[in-house]
Parts: C-alpha cells; sequence; structure tokens
C-alpha cells in the first residue's frame, strides 16, 4: 500500500499569537513550528500500516523552505520518503491543488490528512484534495482498517460515532482515536541519524489560484476581570448567572 | 442570484442549527438584495424554517439519501444552487456540516471560508470574519470567487424571528451511483443524552476531580443544568472518562453559551477548544490558576464541597422558575 501522509506546519500551541505589518501578517518571530497536532495521530496511525500490514510512507508538506525541519522529523518518525512542494501556502483550496497534482502522479492508495491545522483551522484541504481527484473521502476519522482493496472507516459524528464501508483509493482527514496520545511516535536518535539520509524531494508548484485570501487579522476584545464569587455564597452566582448573564 | 442554506436535521427533525443557518442566510439575502432559497433533505415538517427568514424551501425527499453521505449531499447542493442561480451557498458547522463544505466548493468552483463568526463586513470585495488560531484571533477573509461558500460556526450568529410566508417545493437531484462510494454500516449515539455539539450548556471537569468516581456530583449538575458532560484531556487520556468527552484543541470545540469547569486549570490548549464559549464559570481550588483569567466567574473552591451545594441551589431555583 502507497500511503501519503499530508503534514501542515503550525506554530506550537502553545504559541503566543502576534500580527505584524498592520495585523496583515503573522508574527514568527520567536515562534517554535511543530507538525500540526492533529497530523501527528495519523502518521502514527500509517506507521501502524507499515508495521503490521506493509505499506511505503511519504510525507507532504506544501510551504516554503522553513517547513523541511518538520518534514525531517516526519521521516525520523519512519516516513520513508518527504516531498516538500516549495511554495507558500495561500490558502486551503491552492494548497489542495498542489496536493492533487502530487496523488495524481504518485498514485497513492491511501491518503491521510489531518482534521484541520491548528492555525487556520481551515478544515478545507482534506476534502477539497479528494474532490479535485475524486478519491473517496472520510472526515473526522478516530479509526481506519484496510483489507486489500477495502476499508472500514470509523469517524466522529455529533454525539457519537458511525462506521462506513469504502474502497481504496481514500483520502481521511483524520484526528485522535486513530491513535491515543500514548502511541504517538517520538523520533529516536537512530531514527534522526537516518532521517537526515532518507530523500525529500522539492517540487515546484502547478499554477494554481488561491480562492481566498487574508486580508488582515484583529483580536479577540480583552475580558473584563472574572467576577470572583465567595464559595459561601452561591446564591449570588445563581442570581449573576440569571440575571446577568442570562444563561440559565 | 440568491442564496442558497443547507438546512440539515437530523433524523427529520431541525436542530438549533438550522435555524441559525437559516437566520443568518436572510440576512446575507438581504445585504446582497437577493432571495433565499432553503434545501432540506428528508426533513419530515419544513414549515418551521419560515419562522426565520426562508422565503422559499426546497424539498428533496429520496430514500438513497437516507444515511447522511457527504459526496451525495455535496452534489444536491451543487445542484440546487444551479437551479437556484445561487452564488452563495451557507452551511453549518456540525460533522456533517464541515465534511460536505470543502467538497460543495469544489464542486461549485467556489472559495470556501470556514468559521465564519460574523456576517460579511462588505458584499463587494466579498470580505468576511472567521475565527483562526483557535479563538485566540480572528482573520478577516476575502472570498475572491465569483461562488462563495460560507461555513457558519456554530452559535455565533444566533437566531433571528422573522416570520415569511414561504413557497415550497419538490427537487429532484439526479443522483448517480458515483455519489455512494461510501456506504454507512452503523451509526452508534448516546441516546437520550445533550451531546456537546447541541449543548446550549457544557459542564467540564479536569484532572482536579481526582478520579472517575467522582464524576457523580458532575453529573447531578449537569443534569439539573440540562447540559452535556466534557472533560479535559488528561482525564481521557487516563480512561476516567470516554475520548468521546475531551474537549480543547485537539478534542472537540465548545461554543455554547454557559461552560462550567470543576477542577481545570485553563491550560492555553484547553482554552483553544473553549474559549468560544459565551459565559464561563471557573471552579478551582488555586487562586492563580491559569482559567480564571478567562473565565466570567470564578469561585476558589474545593469542587468537592462546591458543586454539590451549586447543585441544589439551582434545584431551588429551578422549582421556583
Ligand atoms: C499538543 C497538545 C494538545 C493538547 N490538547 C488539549 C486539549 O485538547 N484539551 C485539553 O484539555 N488539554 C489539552 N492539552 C493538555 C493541556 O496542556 C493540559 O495539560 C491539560 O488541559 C490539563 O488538564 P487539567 O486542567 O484537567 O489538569 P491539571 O492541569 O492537572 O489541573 C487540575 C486543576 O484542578 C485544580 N484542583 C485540584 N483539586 C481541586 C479540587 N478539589 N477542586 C477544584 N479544583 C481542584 C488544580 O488547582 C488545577 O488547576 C494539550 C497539550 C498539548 C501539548
Ligand atoms: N501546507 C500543507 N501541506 C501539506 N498538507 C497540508 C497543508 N495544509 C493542510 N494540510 C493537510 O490538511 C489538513 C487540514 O488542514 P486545513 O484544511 O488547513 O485545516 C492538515 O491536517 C494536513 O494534513
Amino acid at each position: 500500500m502507497k500511503i501519503l501522509v499530508c503534514i501542515s506546519h503550525v506554530p506550537d500551541t502553545t504559541s503566543k499569537i502576534n500580527f505584524t505589518d498592520d495585523n496583515s501578517k503573522f508574527d514568527s518571530n520567536g515562534v517554535q513550528y511543530v507538525i500540526n497536532p492533529h497530523d501527528e495521530f495519523i502518521l502514527t496511525r500509517a506507521m501502524w500500516f507499515k508495521e503490521k500490514q506493509g505499506a511505503s510512507i511519504t510525507v507532504i508538506n506544501v510551504g516554503e523552505a522553513g517547513s523541511e525541519p518538520t518534514l525531517r522529523k516526519a521521516l525520523a518518525i519512519g516516513a520513508d520518503d518527504a516531498i516538500r512542494v516549495n511554495a507558500v501556502p495561500t490558502d486551503g483550496f491552492f494548497v489542495a491543488k498542489q496536493l492533487a497534482e502530487v496523488i495524481k502522479d504518485g498514485g497513492y492508495d491511501l491518503v491521510m490528512a489531518g482534521r484541520e491545522s491548528l492555525d487556520y483551522n481551515g478544515g478545507m484541504v482534506p476534502g477539497m484534495t479528494a474532490s479535485l481527484i475524486d478519491y473517496n473521502f472520510v472526515n473526522a476519522c478516530i479509526g481506519i482498517e484496510v483489507d486489500g482493496n477495502q476499508a472500514t472507516v470509523t469517524r466522529e459524528i455529533d454525539g457519537g460515532k458511525e462506521i462506513v464501508a469504502t474502497e481504496l483509493p481514500l483520502l481521511i482527514g483524520g484526528q485522535k482515536g486513530l491513535v491515543e496520545d500514548k502511541d504517538l511516535r517520538i523520533p529516536n536518535m537512530r531514527g534522526i541519524m537516518m532521517a537526515r539520509k532518507k530523500p525529500l524531494q522539492v517540487v515546484e508548484p502547478v499554477d494554481a489560484e488561491a480562492a481566498t485570501a487574508s486580508i488582515n487579522f484583529e483580536k479577540p476584545v480583552p475580558k473584563s476581570a472574572c467576577r470572583m464569587v465567595d464559595a459561601e455564597n452561591l446564591d449570588e452566582l445563581v442570581d449573576l448567572l440569571h440575571n446577568e448573564a442570562k444563561v440559565i | 442570484m440568491s442564496v442558497l442554506v443547507f438546512a440539515d436535521n437530523s433524523e427529520g427533525k431541525f436542530k438549533k442549527n438550522a435555524f441559525e443557518v437559516t437566520s443568518y442566510g436572510k440576512k446575507v439575502a438581504e445585504m446582497t438584495q437577493t432571495n433565499l432559497v432553503v434545501l432540506t433533505i428528508n426533513a419530515n415538517n419544513v414549515s418551521e424554517l419560515a419562522n426565520y427568514g426562508a422565503e422559499k424551501i426546497l424539498k428533496v425527499n429520496n430514500d438513497q439519501l437516507k444515511d447522511f453521505n457527504a459526496k451525495a449531499y455535496a452534489d444536491v447542493i451543487k445542484q440546487a444552487a444551479e437551479k437556484e442561480d445561487a452564488d452563495i451557498v451557507i452551511i453549518d458547522a456540525s460533522s456533517n456540516g464541515i465534511y460536505l463544505a470543502p467538497m460543495a466548493a469544489v464542486n461549485l468552483e467556489a472559495g470556501y471560508a470556514s468559521n465564519a463568526v460574523e456576517l460579511p463586513s462588505s458584499v463587494s470585495p466579498f470580505v468576511i470574519k472567521r475565527k483562526a488560531f483557535s479563538s485566540k484571533a480572528f482573520n478577516n477573509t476575502e472570498i475572491k470567487t465569483a461562488n462563495k461558500v460560507i461555513g457558519l460556526s456554530k452559535n455565533s450568529f444566533g437566531l433571528i424571528e422573522n416570520s415569511v410566508s414561504a413557497t415550497e417545493e419538490d427537487f429532484a437531484p439526479t443522483l448517480s451511483d458515483d455519489d455512494f462510494k461510501i456506504t454507512s454500516k452503523s451509526v452508534e449515539r448516546a441516546t437520550g443524552k445533550v451531546t456537546i455539539a447541541d449543548a446550549d450548556i457544557v459542564v467540564s471537569g479536569g484532572r482536579g476531580l481526582k478520579g472517575p468516581d467522582n464524576w457523580g456530583m458532575l453529573e447531578e449538575l449537569a443534569d439539573v443544568l440540562g447540559a452535556a458532560t466534557a472533560c479535559s484531556k488528561p482525564v481521557s487520556d487516563l480512561g476516567w472518562r470516554p475520548h468521546s468527552e475531551h474537549v480543547g484543541q485537539t478534542g472537540k470545540p465548545v461554543s455554547s453559551n454557559l461552560y462550567v469547569a470543576l477542577g481545570i486549570s485553563g491550560a492555553i490548549q484547553h482554552l483553544a477548544g473553549v474559549n468560544s464559549s459565551k459565559v464561563k464559570v471557573v471552579i478551582n481550588t488555586d487562586p492563580e490558576a491559569p482559567f480564571f483569567k478567562a473565565a466570567d466567574y470564578g469561585i476558589v473552591g474545593d469542587a468537592f464541597e462546591v458543586v454539590p451545594k451549586l447543585t441544589e441551589k439551582l434545584k431551588e431555583f429551578k422549582a421556583n422558575q
């Protein structure tokens, strides 16, 4: 099975979010970038396929040279090779176009992406990519088994889960549940050494126009201070929730 | 031109999100001086949509579409948009909505703005405010394409009553085998429980509650409030509560009206997932817990003492309502 794992390169989840140039650009100064947390789950699940059923794993990122350490980390975790499409990932549609092109050429059986990137939280790339190349697509996957050409996939739905059956080629948007936190692989020394020698191919983007453009950013209005209520005075809390906040 | 809203239902019945996208669609239609058309698939009774401004309602009734199927639904949306000459399509942020919206966008060659939290700030150019960086910021995004798909963030706009007399019309889309390459095998849904996605109120517990045996008091509080129950990530990682209750950046997002946090420190990744809840109440023994900075109401105290008392107070309050 040929697996492609799509990795987005995002600010570490504890990063302070700031903007520059009149709030039009994200301020990456001092920001540590990491593999998008959802993508860590899919990468580990891909490793299980490789170890239990045999599979090759290619990881891909659409991004500038700055995202190579993230790809190297994925290689150190156990992916076989990496592709970087050399372009600024301007919007979800643009990224989907680039991924679609690589998938068409590479003939992947299973393409694994994350539910959403934790920067723009678009949740756009997986569904758009699948539609562009007419792959079967299941979103919010929390379980996947592949047997020959057949796939059984569990997806999270509001208030529960649904099990669906489909065929390869398949693209999923995955999340925790595919594997659990305790299963997540972290690179070890040997992996890091080996990753240096694994192929990382840089390809140029295909012509595509972004469908959306970021104009600028805003910070949420600062919260007024928390109103403290004495633990002995719960009537006050009930009253505030009813009369002031009007939520009960 | 028109604005097309997809109003999803659950077993034939509309939920709040259907009325929210309809209310929103009505306003967008007013801004663009066009008409609102609401698309429904296998809904029992569509008349309620007219309370929120649905002037025209398209009714698809088709047994093949009984189980949700993202590709087929996205295909129906495309056909409805073409038939109604709709250049703006609005979809909710339910698990089904976020699944099918990007597919519908590709079908319609439309730019897609997910997580929209407000009406467009301008329609030419078309600019809309969206959540970004897990609610730590907003991004004003321009959709540059002629067709546009908007994913409306849950509970961000609310319901606006606007009674109109609706025309109902049957609509029979053309479906092909290609639409049904994914088949539903089974659906498991907690019955009789309020889900985190639909809940107006969520009561959530963290590691401060010490162990799974102590969740009884949390459930009682949730019961009185008609709330869904949730938990922090370590609580689900430790197996104290099911993973489906894990909320936060890597778990479920919460955008309820009221979020009550018991014994949760308020780590940045937890807050990222719950910040869009409107009112937050925090009960924590540690006055320095970071959650107090993000909360509206706080009690410094031991959850084991405060929660049972609060439940009693709320019972009294409800009895007098
Ligand atoms: C990539 C990444 C993603 C993450 N995603 C998430 C996520 O989605 N959701 C999430 O929740 N976390 C997430 N985390 C974990 C997060 O950083 C915190 O570790 C976690 O939220 C802490 O959970 P907690 O508040 O339950 O536990 P703790 O931090 O241990 O806090 C327990 C709190 O309970 C209080 N307490 C103790 N006893 C009592 C008592 N008797 N009564 C009242 N209060 C009491 C304490 O004062 C303390 O504030 C993520 C972390 C990473 C690195
Ligand atoms: N620039 C990118 N390069 C490769 N994969 C990406 C990129 N952006 C998003 N993805 C994939 O798409 C998923 C959802 O991202 P998004 O649509 O941006 O929320 C991510 O978890 C990745 O798997």
